[in-house]
């Protein structure tokens, strides 16, 4: 088995267009879940959203190339070249065919879609435009990425809701860590603020009319994001052969299935996946000193995510650091696994566990330290980075710092 | 809808349409100027077409398309499908 080195970041959301954008505000507890920029027409029950505020694609792309890359896949890009150019790889010599791409995203091109569905339904005209398949495949992102780096190896997108990434980095890891491949470009990007979608999720009910307050007394709810995360994993022999800077390891990987209802969550499946994770990593719970958490701060979620780590960490939990970030980048979906696995990385790595932002009063069923509003700084040796997705889908990384 | 009896005026918005997909400037193209020239690929092509279609009200069919190469062919192409369409009178309209 060989150990997976991450050698390149890349980070596109609410808190900006960069890792060197964003960190600040993490570490500040910057929250930049604002006023949606369309309210909606009937207004949308809920107005607040983190968009990526400063992402302008005219920066990235000529209106040719946006014309075939939809916004989810516009991140996606924007970010792996962020990644693949701090990793200083050059996919050539046969690298490239030894490289995998693996990105996740829930809804994929849903702007595409509804721009379709506008056609047909709203207008009564059966032409729906020609690429408009291309820009809502969910491997949209990964496709051109492998286009675009020469990168030639296993290429794939998952879609499993809120989980997408996670999974997408996980098998990833796995990849790297099996020697299938030497190096890999992974994570996620979702763009929602489509109105079907919004609309959508206003019936879910379960988007809060406020801000997001992950375990907080008075939370109502998730707050949407958008934006993208992509990390460059990397055989970490030949990432120290070649003196390329080690940002951080990934050491393991857990996932389960709740099998119990279709989006309620429960205690069990979440803490088999940390579970699982920690037996893969081959470390124990008290290893662990931060756990970048779910936390989407609906009522169901941060209960049932407390007393999962409750369950799996026992004494440990009453000095583990466990924060939400969704209270600065919003949930971001599909890219909420990549996006959050980034900021464990970058927490271990200044040894500073970033807030749980907006936090007003602790819940008596959510009694973890959730580093409330400020962030803290410790000694971070090991952390996890949880997601767990509607239809029961949970998934737990395990990071290392270097 | 304008009139498309005038040959120069065909030509000339034939390629407007086709620079406004490809996102070129018209001056970039002539009448002798072949697809591979142009860096139009396939899936270009069917952007163009869903254009001209839209632009001339006629319906160009899937064979006609994979034959075109050049400027030259499409605005051939455009202006006999744009033909037989004024040659269809409409039952009632004499």
């Amino acid at each position: 088995m060989n150990r997976v080195a991450v050698t390149g970041l890349g980070l596109v959301c609410a808190l900006g267009n960069s890792v060197a954008e964003c960190w600040p505000r993490l570490a500040a507890g910057e929250s930049r879940i604002n006023r949606m920029r369309d309210p909606g027409s009937p207004p949308y029950k809920f107005q607040n959203g983190a968009e990526a505020w400063d992402f302008r694609p005219l920066d990235h792309f000529t209106e040719k190339e946006m014309d075939i890359l939809e916004r989810f896949a516009q991140l996606a890009v924007v970010a792996a070249r962020e990644a693949v150019a701090q990793s200083g790889l050059q996919f050539q010599d046969g690298l490239g065919d030894r490289t995998a791409i693996v990105t996740g995203t829930s809804v994929g091109g849903q702007f595409a879609e509804e721009q379709g569905y506008v056609r047909l339904y709203r207008e009564n005209n059966p032409r729906v435009a020609p690429l408009t398949i291309p820009r809502t495949m969910s491997n949209a992102g990964a496709s051109r990425i492998s286009l675009e780096f020469g990168i030639h190896g296993p290429t794939y997108t998952i879609s499993t809701a809120c989980s997408s990434s996670n999974h997408a980095l996980g098998q990833a890891f796995w990849m790297v860590r099996s020697g299938q491949v030497i190096a890999a470009v992974a994570g996620g990007s979702e763009a929602v603020f489509a109105e079907g979608l919004l609309r959508a999720w206003e019936a879910m009910r379960v988007v809060s009319t406020d801000v997001c307050r992950p375990f907080s007394a008075d939370r109502r709810g998730l707050s949407l994001g958008e934006g993208a995360g992509m990390v460059v994993l990397e055989n970490w022999d030949r990432a120290k052969a070649r003196g390329v800077e080690i940002l951080g390891e990934i050491v393991g990987f857990g996932m389960s299935s709740d099998g119990h209802h279709i989006t309620q969550p429960c205690v069990e499946g979440p803490a088999r996946a940390m579970d699982w994770a920690l037996r893969d990593a081959a470390i124990a719970p008290e290893q662990i000193d931060y756990v970048n958490a779910h936390g989407t701060g609906t009522q169901a979620n941060d209960v049932t995510e407390s007393r999962a780590i409750r369950s799996v960490f026992r004494q440990k939990a009453d000095s583990l650091l466990v924060s939400s970030t969704k209270s600065m980048h919003g949930h971001t979906l599909g890219a909420a696994g990549a996006i959050e696995a980034i900021a464990t990385l970058l927490a271990l790595r200044h040894g500073l566990a970033p807030p749980t932002a907006n936090f007003t009063r602790p819940d008596p069923a959510c009694d973890l330290d959730v580093v409330p509003n400020h962030a803290r700084s410790a000694s971070l040796e090991l952390a996890i980075s949880n997601t767990f997705a509607f239809g029961g889908l949970n998934a737990t990384l395990v990071l290392k710092r270097v | 809808m304008p009139d498309y009896s005038e040959t120069d005026n065909l030509d000339a918005q034939v390629v407007r349409v086709i620079a406004q997909t490809q996102r070129i400037p018209a001056g970039n193209i002539s009448l002798d100027s072949t697809f591979e020239e142009l860096k139009i690929d396939s899936l270009d092509g069917i952007n163009i077409v869903f254009a001209l279609e839209n632009e001339f009200g006629i319906n160009i069919p899937d064979e006609g398309v994979q034959n075109l190469r050049s400027i030259r062919e499409t605005v051939e192409g455009v202006r006999k499908l744009v033909e037989e369409k004024s040659q269809t009178v409409p039952p009632g309209a004499a």
